[in-house]
């Protein structure tokens, strides 16, 4: 076997372990059914989909001989803005009391999405 | 010169990102690139400044490497764990659950790591900090014992990260 038959494989098999883990993350955004679980399924299961899409993509750049890195950095900024954006999804949740209230923290006052002047939060809802 | 030094480069290790990252969008690499991804990695530092008071010092590179691979290698497993949890475990038989986090760590980069890392793994979302930061809310997908998931993440990651800050 050639090496490009072996790399063409390991990239086909790459795609197939990407686009696996992707659909098992909608499926879990679909079947859960309240918004903290829902929050789970995409924001891990998506980060190793990303990957071996990118890895795949990465792997067929160089097998074609114009080798690229920009993959590298998709990768970075995906594992950098991920928890990101599931702590502010999960922020709006806890604010918006759509799940379960955590409980209380042991040493502070409360927690800081929940810690809002109630006067104010009520005069911004009665503005709208 | 130290005081030269320290107004140049108030942070070498984002100098040093910020050349590393261009260099990378370029794709390829050239003298030319390089040069002027090191003056960019001088001027934005210098440019952002105030959002940075204080730089985190001391940080072991050692140990930041190796904890860089056990999270790499918790992340696979946690994905292969959600996946089964999505395929298998029906929504009655769900077990979610709220960990509180009593927090060691007190600089702000090393609480964001911390907060990141629980995300990026098993079965958790670091969800909220307390008002003065001294607790972390966790949410879990499906765990029968949450004290061993708190367990986990106390001598997996906050002791990690605690000997990477100092």
């Amino acid at each position: 076997m050639s090496i490009e038959v072996i790399g063409t494989v390991a990239i086909a098999l790459c795609l197939l372990i990407g686009s696996g883990f992707v659909a098992v993350g909608v499926l879990g955004l679909l079947k859960f059914n309240d918004p903290m679980t829902r929050l789970h399924a995409p924001t891990k299961v998506g980060t190793v989909g990303i990957g071996a899409l990118l890895l795949a993509s990465m792997g067929h750049s160089f097998l074609i001989g114009e080798s690229s890195m920009h993959e590298l950095l998709i990768m970075a900024f995906l594992f950098v803005t991920a928890p990101i954006s599931a702590h502010f999804i999960a922020k709006v949740n806890i604010h918006s009391r759509s799940c379960e209230t955590p409980p209380a923290p042991p040493e502070d006052a409360t927690w800081s999405t929940l810690n809002v002047d109630e006067e104010f939060e009520a005069e911004v809802l009665d503005q709208r | 010169m130290a005081r030269a030094y320290q107004w140049l480069l108030p942070h070498p290790f984002l100098t040093l990102l910020l050349a590393v990252v261009w260099t990378l969008l370029q794709n390829n690499i050239s003298f030319g690139m390089v040069v002027f991804g090191i003056i960019l990695g001088i001027i934005i530092p210098r440019m952002t400044a105030i959002w940075w008071p204080d730089t985190p010092t001391g940080i072991r590179f050692g140990k930041l490497g190796s904890y860089s691979l056990i999270v790499m290698w918790d992340i696979v497993v946690a994905n292969i764990q959600v996946a089964w949890i999505v395929l298998t475990v029906p929504n009655a038989k769900l077990k979610p659950a709220w960990i509180v986090v009593p927090l060691e760590l007190r600089q702000p980069e090393a609480i964001t790591m911390l907060a990141g890392t629980i995300t990026l793994t098993p079965g958790t979302v670091s969800a909220d900090l307390s008002s003065e930061g001294h607790s972390l809310l966790v949410h879990v997908l499906h765990t029968d014992d949450p004290d061993a998931v708190l367990d986990d993440i106390k001598t997996r990651y906050e002791r990690r990260l605690k000997e990477i800050f100092q």
